[in-house]
């Protein structure tokens, strides 16, 4: 992405035009990545062409709970975000830091290029572009810059879906994150039937790029009608999180009651952290070819919910699930302002959904601010 | 190149798994032999090479008098202990005995259950002698057995996550089948090792490595019961191939007394 510069101008196109759009980021070289239906849900992965869009799909969201349903119209973007976020394509699962070759002088580092690949996100959501905002800064921008991070985000393209519609565990509008993208784009689009799409221009690369299809000025008709949608999702958020005052509460509440309450119906299984578009704890792992000739660290998804994550010598730091759910909620919402100055969380409502036993943080945080116990 | 260490597979009440998946290192068998010094592997060879061992992989439970006396033995011999599999490490699924009254089931199996000589109890090989580490999986993963001499050859720690196996799951990308299918899963209770292998065939986890080493069953267990899973369900999937592993057998004794909804007092609260 580049600076839009002055003007965020926006323009009206078919769908017809769209297709049209994603061959053209084909052409370019580019693997478009984008929300797609696989194993009964709707997850990020790669796109041929418009068709392999959730086309009148769209997803039921609560605690715990995920469905697949059809809906009346024939949607590109009617759904809400799926069991994937983006750090799937830029924190990966399992990465090779460095790989190392023993020779008579000592170990000796194998040169490798760093991963290339031109990506296009297509369809990605508000909430999903302000969590990878937040990586950026965590994984970017200081003296531990993340390298196999940095290079798989460099010269990303990005694709934005407003969001016309909020899902049940959706609370974006809380966080201030969404339902309407503001930065982190090259193009926006907002759906308002199934021939009428509504694109804003965020980088000269975007502005270039719907050079290449039909297209016209966005009619202030059309632009009222966008708005009208994203302001009836903003104010039909299935969950709402007042972020005022988050980051004193958690840090005066530490010995309230529902922490053991939550305790209790947590199973440590660290299914919200994972699913957690922001998270990005990662533990190392030394691997060795068997007969010790080749040497390399591997990075692999962790989280704070594991006893061994918090092991130093002696024990566990954090042996109780209570410390455990309390260092990611005590994190997540509060001192990650002293350490990142921002909230860690988006609002994009997965911890809850993806908990399979539908632990809400909205509603712990409601508790947390009644006060605690006798 | 230093001596190669010797190692010893030895089988107690078991069904082989365990001992194959090592001969299904196929690609990789050829380092390993090159690497270590088979010296005692009956399943493989007919060299019975004399001890002392310096690893011993240690495949089955307990069962027989005999059987505990044997193992004390091998431990004798051998430097390092390694279990290999959920007989060795939990009873395995022959520990459903324990909760039965085994004289019983004897005289319904056997025309002359005099012939039969058999302790009351499927164990553990830790309760008999110090284990120094153990491999879980029925049977086990030879990715696992690999990287643990592997490890071993290079001095180094193996790499064998305690967590839940819903880790692995959620690397792989499968989305979980608790939350869009309203399936049964102890991936949240399980130890990982297998890589999510069921989930990724959308069968929810059944428990094959174990409890993990914080896991918290009384709420899972009262997950299920609440989507609809009867009681007699619920206690049968505690009671797998782990069902004498303590925290899967105090869920299941938990489910059979109909006390689920007692609030929990497994290890990993505070
Ligand atoms: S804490 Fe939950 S709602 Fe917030 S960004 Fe993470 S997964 Fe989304
Ligand atoms: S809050 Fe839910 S998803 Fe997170 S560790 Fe607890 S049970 Fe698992
Ligand atoms: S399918 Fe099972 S193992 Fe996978 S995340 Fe869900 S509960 Fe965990």
């Amino acid at each position: 992405m580049e600076p839009a510069g002055q003007r965020n101008d926006t323009i009206a196109l078919s769908r017809n035009a769209l297709a049209g759009l994603v061959n053209a980021i084909k052409l370019d070289g580019f693997a478009v990545f984008g929300p797609t239906v696989r194993d009964g849900a709707i997850v990020y992965d790669h796109l041929d062409s418009l068709e392999d869009l959730p086309i009148g799909v769209t997803d039921k969201l609560a605690p715990g709970h995920y469905r697949l349903a059809p809906r009346e119209d024939h949607a590109l973007f009617g759904h809400h975000v799926g069991p994937h976020s983006l750090r799937r394509e830029f924190l990966i699962p399992v990465a090779t830091l460095f790989r190392a070759r023993r020779t008579p002088q000592g170990f000796a580092q194998i040169e490798e290029p760093p991963p290339a690949r031109k990506l296009a996100l297509f369809g990605v959501r508000p909430c999903d572009l302000a969590a990878v905002a937040i990586q950026d800064r965590v994984l970017l921008n200081d003296a531990y810059r993340d390298t196999d991070y940095a290079a798989r985000r460099h010269g990303v393209l990005v694709i934005a879906a407003n969001c016309t519609q909020a899902g049940g565990t959706c609370f974006c509008a809380s966080m201030n994150t969404g339902p309407e993208a503001r930065a982190g784009f090259d193009l926006a689009l907002t759906e308002l039937d199934d021939d009428t799409i509504v694109c804003t221009i965020g980088s000269d690369v975007g502005r270039a790029l719907v050079q290449r299809v039909e297209h016209v000025p966005a009619s202030d008709q059309l632009l009222e009608r966008a708005r009208l949608l994203l302001n009836d999702a903003a104010t039909h958020m299935g969950r709402t999180m007042d972020p005022h005052g988050l980051r004193d509460l958690l840090a005066t509440t530490l010995e309230h009651p529902r922490w053991d309450d939550i305790a209790s119906r947590c199973l440590g299984c660290a299914n919200c952290t994972l699913s957690c578009p922001t998270c990005f704890c990662t533990s190392m792992e030394d691997m060795t070819s068997l007969d010790g000739t080749e040497a390399s660290r591997l990075r692999r998804w962790d989280s704070c919910f594991t006893v061994a994550f918090s092991y130093v010598h002696g024990g566990a730091v954090r042996p109780s699930l209570k410390a455990r759910y309390r260092q990611w909620l005590t994190h997540k919402l509060g001192s990650w302002h002293d350490q990142f100055g921002s909230s860690g969380c988006v609002g994009c409502g997965r911890c809850i959904t993806w908990c399979p036993v539908g632990i809400d943080l909205t509603e712990e945080i409601t508790a947390l601010r009644q006060p605690g116990g006798s | 190149m230093p001596k190669r260490p010797r190692v010893a597979v030895w089988k107690f009440a078991s069904c082989d798994g365990c001992q194959l998946s090592l001969l299904d290192c196929e690609d990789e068998l050829l380092a390993v032999a090159e690497a270590v010094e088979i010296a005692y592997f009956p399943e493989a060879s007919r060299a019975f090479g004399k001890g002392p061992y310096d690893v011993s992989l240690v495949e089955g439970s307990i069962t027989t008098p005999h059987d505990a006396e044997r193992i004390r033995e091998v431990r004798r011999s051998s430097k390092v202990l390694v279990t290999i599999g959920a007989c060795a490490t939990s009873g395995g699924i022959q520990a459903l005995k324990n909760f039965r009254n085994v004289r019983e089931l004897i005289a319904t199996v056997y025309a002359r259950p005099e012939y039969i000589d058999t302790l009351t109890t499927s164990t553990p090989i830790r309760d008999h002698v110090p284990v120094d580490l153990e491999l879980r999986g029925c049977p086990i993963n030879k990715n696992q057995l690999l990287e643990l001499l592997n490890a071993t050859l290079n001095g180094r720690r193996p790499n064998l996550p305690s967590h839940a196996v819903c880790l692995e799951c959620k690397q792989r990308g499968i989305p979980c089948l608790m939350v869009t299918q309203a399936i049964p899963c102890l991936g949240p209770v399980t130890h990982a090792g297998c890589g999510a292998l069921c989930p990724a065939f959308a069968r929810g986890c059944f428990g094959c490595y174990g409890p993990s080493d914080a896991p918290n069953t009384v709420p899972l267990a009262q997950h299920f019961r609440s989507t609809g899973v009867d009681s007699g369900t619920v206690e049968r999937l505690f009671l797998g191939f782990n069902a004498n592993a303590e925290p899967f057998r105090t869920q299941a004794l938990r489910m059979s007394l109909g006390a689920e909804a007692k609030p929990s007092t497994s290890k990993g609260e505070s």
